[in-house]
């Protein structure tokens, strides 16, 4: 595990054009320049949002790596959903997961709360 | 001059980015009251807006972080997100840098801060921006606390770096806003991205518009993860407004829950005499 370098990897891609750019002209010798484990370094490569998730990367540098790689809002989140369901927990860094009902759910309850509280 | 304006509100990139997803009858009135936040920073008088961020790995990384950073520079840029991804164009923000040097020794007289002469605005501060001087007009010296790579700066420091603002910036000539971004409860961009826990919401806001020092600074980050998400980390920079106001109390102009926003949507100020 080197959690510190995969996400120092993804931090550079999310801050650093010249790093962007290397990452798609000279991919090989980038990757070599961090202490990635095979595992790790196919998680960025696929990229499987969800492993990168589970291996701990934090969300305020994952979303922007799953930006980078087209991925929309609600399609982030679900990779990260898959990735646990797939893989299991966590293994490190700051996240576990709560049994959230999701923002629909959510919503509708505080919108029922507040025509409740309207109505009183 | 004394400290002109002190205030608090959300930053999450949702509230921008994600507008039209949210039910505009609560989008509309938070809205309002952070307009209505800029007005007041205006009306004060206020030379430059200081803004204490919680930067989600902008500038800041694990291989030199900084338990706290002024920024001091004529001019920065923002958002560090994509544009298209943030919805806000990426421009110059002016700065002033003399004044953030003089700031930043007095502060130095307290605490140990680091400095930072460029500093690429995340949406910690860049979405406050967009609707506290959304024409981009005010010189901003943007403050960070650690409150996103553990370990993070403690609470009771986030507390002294607020007096140790206050007092360096009571005494420079001119007029200074402080604003203080980020919490309360909540779970960004995560798989539990909306949750948000409006019980400890109020909680906290109770304590900190009352400036209860004590009970504000008892917090502690196992329970406030637990309770509260890795989100709730953020408290520290209301904890730090709390000490450039200590013995003040305040006054909230908004606070609702909106799940797509992934917070509880708050602006609140503080009062600075």
């Amino acid at each position: 595990m080197s959690l510190y370098y995969v996400q120092k990897l993804l931090y550079r891609l999310n801050r650093d054009d010249v790093t962007r750019r290397r990452f798609e002209t000279d991919r090989e010798n980038l990757l070599a320049e961090y202490e990635l484990t095979d595992e790790e370094r196919e998680a960025i490569l696929k990229p499987d949002i969800g492993l990168l998730f589970v291996l701990g990367v934090n969300g305020q540098i994952l979303m922007h790596y799953a930006g980078m790689c087209r991925y929309e809002w609600d399609d982030y989140l679900e990779a990260m959903r898959e990735g646990v369901k797939k893989y299991g927990p966590v293994r490190e860094g700051v996240y576990t997961i709560t049994g959230y009902e999701g923002v629909p759910a959510h919503d509708e309850t505080l919108k029922k709360r507040r025509t409740a509280a309207k109505g009183a | 001059m004394p400290l002109v304006f002190a205030g608090v509100c959300s930053h999450a990139p949702g509230i921008v980015n994600r507008a039209e997803r949210a039910d505009p009858a609560v989008r509309e009135p938070f809205y309002k009251a952070f307009y209505e936040m800029g007005d007041a920073i205006r009306a004060s008088g206020a030379e430059a807006l200081m803004i204490i961020a919680a930067e989600h790995f902008g500038n800041f990384f694990m291989e030199n972080m900084p338990a706290f950073a002024i920024g001091m520079a004529d001019h920065y840029e923002g958002p560090i997100e994509d544009p298209d991804w943030m919805k806000i164009d990426r421009r110059q923000i002016p700065g002033n840098k003399d004044l953030s040097l003089r700031l930043i020794k007095g502060v130095m007289e307290e605490v140990d801060t680091a400095y930072a002469e460029e500093w690429k605005f995340d949406h910690g501060i860049m979405v406050p921006l967009n609707f506290l001087t959304p024409k981009y007009d005010m010189p901003v010296i943007p403050a960070n606390i650690n409150c996103q790579g553990p370990p993070l700066t403690p609470l009771h420091r986030a507390y002294a770096f607020g007096q140790a603002i206050r007092h360096a910036a009571d005494a420079l000539p001119e007029k200074i806003a402080l604003v203080g971004t980020g919490g309360i409860s909540h779970w960004p961009a995560t798989p539990d991205s909306g949750k948000i826990n409006e019980e400890w919401d109020r909680e906290f806001l109770d304590k900190f518009l009352n400036n209860r020092k004590d009970e504000l600074l008892a917090y502690s980050d196992v329970d406030t993860y637990k309770i509260a998400g890795q989100g709730g980390f953020e408290i520290r920079t209301f904890i730090a407004v709390a000490g450039a106001t200590e013995g003040h109390k305040g006054k909230l102009w908004f606070y609702e829950p909106i799940p797509i926003f992934a917070v509880g949507c708050t602006v609140a100020s503080m009062e600075v005499a």
